[in-house]
Order: structure tokens, then sequence, then C-alpha cells
């Protein structure tokens, strides 16, 4: 049996994770709990086994090489322009520091990670479903029709919105692959304008504003709503994608 | 990207490479697939190098070979088994089933790669980072872009799986 009051800190105190309070805490415990002790001692083992396995895979000894060329030569298209050549910037340098430096008051470093790559996928997603006949996989304006056609396909069951009324007609929906899942797109048209929304479920539930991005000329709002996240992306004007979130809302 | 620009990139991050290489290559699981991944990722830290000010260099780039790699998994179809892969589903109600000791003492370095090869990709590099990498919380928190709690919620799954991988080998094996 595991013990409910500890065992959940077992493994952050093992893993050195814990502050000193809590440690002491712990190793208070050890002393009197046989279950914790015997959960410790398994992740010490596992730990150990795994540290002498030597399972690390340590580069190939040309990787460093190629990977040098192949930085250069991606470089080179840049530096070849005589406008971001090191001789205009030498000149320039007093100026632009400055700017980097009220600039770097105001921002803080950040990873490109999961924000940043997210929307670029979303925006390759929405230009990928433009350009090859792969807009739907079943077209309807019945949203009737639409919902069911998502069931077996993903695991989650996304709304369906009919917002004809709202000047956004419903086209079809489609399936696709982002933020390393599958997720549901549904596609709507306002004029010649197409957007399409992603809808998947939010893996940790957690409340988030509305995200307004503009990228490659497209307007892109993101949102978390009842569990599920969305993403609205589209080359129609922001006021009126915005109205398209909206009317999603209600 | 000036010649001095370029140095400062490379000094930043090519001591990282061997970080790099061992953690695409825990997430392709093939030597050559790592390499691409690894250079993929280069190509692309370069180009966001402007948004870099500094702070944890092995983090920043790591995120990037993760999503790499995972646009890689995406590309490659060897994800599906493992995107749908539900943590819920996999909680482990009885958490003192830790791996055995006299299990872990026998395994051998093939049992053990052959075991981490195996586990779900989420858990597979939570637990590589951590591991191998010996990357803190809140390092992996920032690879994986993920709350610390998650990160400590998926640790504790892959170890209790990977106990598990491992007995079902020692029992066939028996
Ligand atoms: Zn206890």
């Amino acid at each position: 049996m595991a013990c409910p009051e500890k065992s959940d800190l077992i493994e952050a105190y093992a893993d050195g994770e814990l502050d000193l309070g809590s440690s002491l805490e712990i190793e208070r415990h050890l002393a009197d709990c046989k279950d914790c002790a015997a959960v410790l001692e398994g992740h010490r083992a596992l730990r150990s086994a795994l540290g002498t396995a030597s399972l690390y895979h340590d580069a190939p000894a040309q990787l460093s090489s190629r990977v040098r060329a192949a930085v250069r030569k991606q470089e080179k298209v840049f530096a070849a322009s005589p406008f971001f050549g090191w001789r205009w910037l030498a000149v320039a340098a007093p100026v632009i520091s400055l700017v980097i430096l009220g600039w770097s008051l105001v921002t803080v470093s950040r990873m490109p990670s999961s924000e940043d790559l997210l929307n670029q996928e979303i925006v390759s997603a929405h230009v990928r479903s433009l350009m090859a006949a792969h807009l739907t996989d079943f077209p309807s304006s019945d949203q009737h029709t639409v919902k069911p056609a998502f069931n077996g396909r993903i695991d989650f069951s996304p709304e369906v919105k009919d917002l004809a009324s709202e000047g956004f007609a419903l086209i079809g929906g489609r399936l696709d692959y982002l933020d390393r899942r599958p997720v549901a797109a549904l596609i709507y048209q306002r004029r010649k304008h197409l957007i399409n929304l992603f809808i998947y479920p939010a893996e940790d539930g957690a409340g988030e504003r509305a995200v307004e991005t503009s990228l490659r000329g497209y307007n892109l709002i993101r949102w978390t709503r009842a569990g599920m996240r969305y993403a609205a992306v589209s080359d129609l004007n922001l006021v009126e994608l915005r109205s398209f979130q909206q009317a999603l809302q209600e | 990207m000036d010649p001095a620009e370029l140095k400062r990139f490379e000094r930043t991050f090519l001591p990282h490479m061997s970080a790099a290489y061992n953690l695409a290559r825990w997430l392709t699981r093939s030597d050559q697939d790592a390499q691409d991944v690894v250079q993929e990722a280069y190509l692309r830290a370069v180009r966001f190098f402007g948004g870099f000010r500094g702070g944890n260099s092995k983090a920043w780039l790591l995120s990037i070979v993760r999503n790499a790699g995972y646009t890689w998994l995406q590309r490659s179809q060897a994800h599906g088994t493992t995107v749908s892969f539900d943590e819920q589903l996999h909680d482990v109600e009885d958490r003192s089933q830790g791996p055995e000791m006299e299990l872990l003492q026998r395994a051998t370095r093939q049992d053990l790669l052959a075991a981490l090869e195996a586990l779900p990709v989420e858990f597979r590099e939570t637990l590589v980072l951590r591991e191998l990498e010996g990357l803190s919380y809140k390092e992996i928190a920032e690879v994986g872009g993920l709350p610390i709690g998650t990160v400590m919620s998926r640790l504790a799954r892959a170890r209790r799986i990977l106990g598990q991988v491992l007995s079902e080998r020692g029992t066939k094996e028996d």
C-alpha cells in the first residue's frame, strides 16, 4: 500500500528538488514510514541503473562540422545583403545599441518554443489547407452533418456552430494535426475569406486570455474555453475575426 | 548576422551539441534522423537567435530540438500510437509499485535501452532530460513549455511505466 501522506513528495525529494525544510520533514517521515522508504529505495535503484547503463548518446564526431557548415551556409544568404553586412553595422552600431538597449528594457528573453512555434504551425496548417484542395475532408454547411463526421476519428467531440446568421458560413470540417495531436478543423467563409477554426482539448485546463497575433499576413486568435483550445486563423481583417470569435462564444 | 554575432552563436550553442543529439536520438530512435533533427534545430536557433537575450542557453536550444523532433515524428507518422497516449487513462492508481529492486539489479543495458525506447514519447523525453541530461524540474518545464506540476507527474508516471516494462521483460525471460 502506498502512503497517502507523503508519497507525492518522495520523488521530488529523491531528485533534490525540495527546499531544506521540506527535505528535513521528509527525512523525519522516512524514518517511520516503511512504505515511503521502499518507494525511495525503488527510485534510487532505478536512477542508479539508468545512470550506470551508459544510455547517453554522444553526438557523432562529424555532426558538429556538418551543423556548423549548414548554419554558415544559411547565414551567408543574409550576410550577402549590403544592408545587413557588418560594414554597415559598424557605422550604425552606436545607434543600434541604443535601440537594442531600449528594447531589452521592455522585453524579456523568451523561448521560441511553445508559443511562437505553435503560432507558426497554425498559420502553416491554414496555408496548407488553402493550397492543395485539402480544405475539407467532409464538406457540408450543416452543423449536424459535420459534427458526427469527427466521431471515431478523434477522441473528443468538437462543438460545431452554425454562424450563417452572423455572416460566417460553415463550409465543412477537416482533420488536421497541431500541437503534437490530431485536431478538428472547421472551415468558415466570410465573403472571399476563409477561416480555419482549430479545436482540441486543453491539456492542463489552465485558463488563458485570448491571444492575438499577426503572422505572414494572417490574423490569428487563440483562446481557451471550457477545457478546449481554439485557434482561428484567416486573412480576414482582425476586427471581423474578433467578431467571429465573439459569435462563437455566444 | 555579422561574423562576430555568428561566432557568438557558435560559442553559445555548439557546446550543447551532444545534449541536442542525445535528446533528438531519444525522440527519433534513429541516428540518421537525429542528426537531421539536430541540424534543423540549429538552423532554427540561428533564425531565432535575435530573440535570445542570455539565460539558459542549453534549455533554450533543447526546446528547439524538441520542437524539431516532434515535427519530425509528426511527419514520419511513427508518432500515431504514442500521441493519443492518455495520461489520465494510464495513471496507475497503486503508487507503491515502484520497479522491483531485484529486477533492476539484473537489468542489462540492453533491457534498459529497450524499456526506455518503448516509453511513450512524452514520458521518454521527460525521463531522458532528467536522468541523462540532469536537468532540474524547472529546466525541463522550460524545454517542454510545461507547468512544473506536469513535469512532476510525467516523471512519476514515466518511472512507473518503465518499472512495469522492465518487469514484463523480466518475467518473459524467466
Ligand atoms: Zn509515508
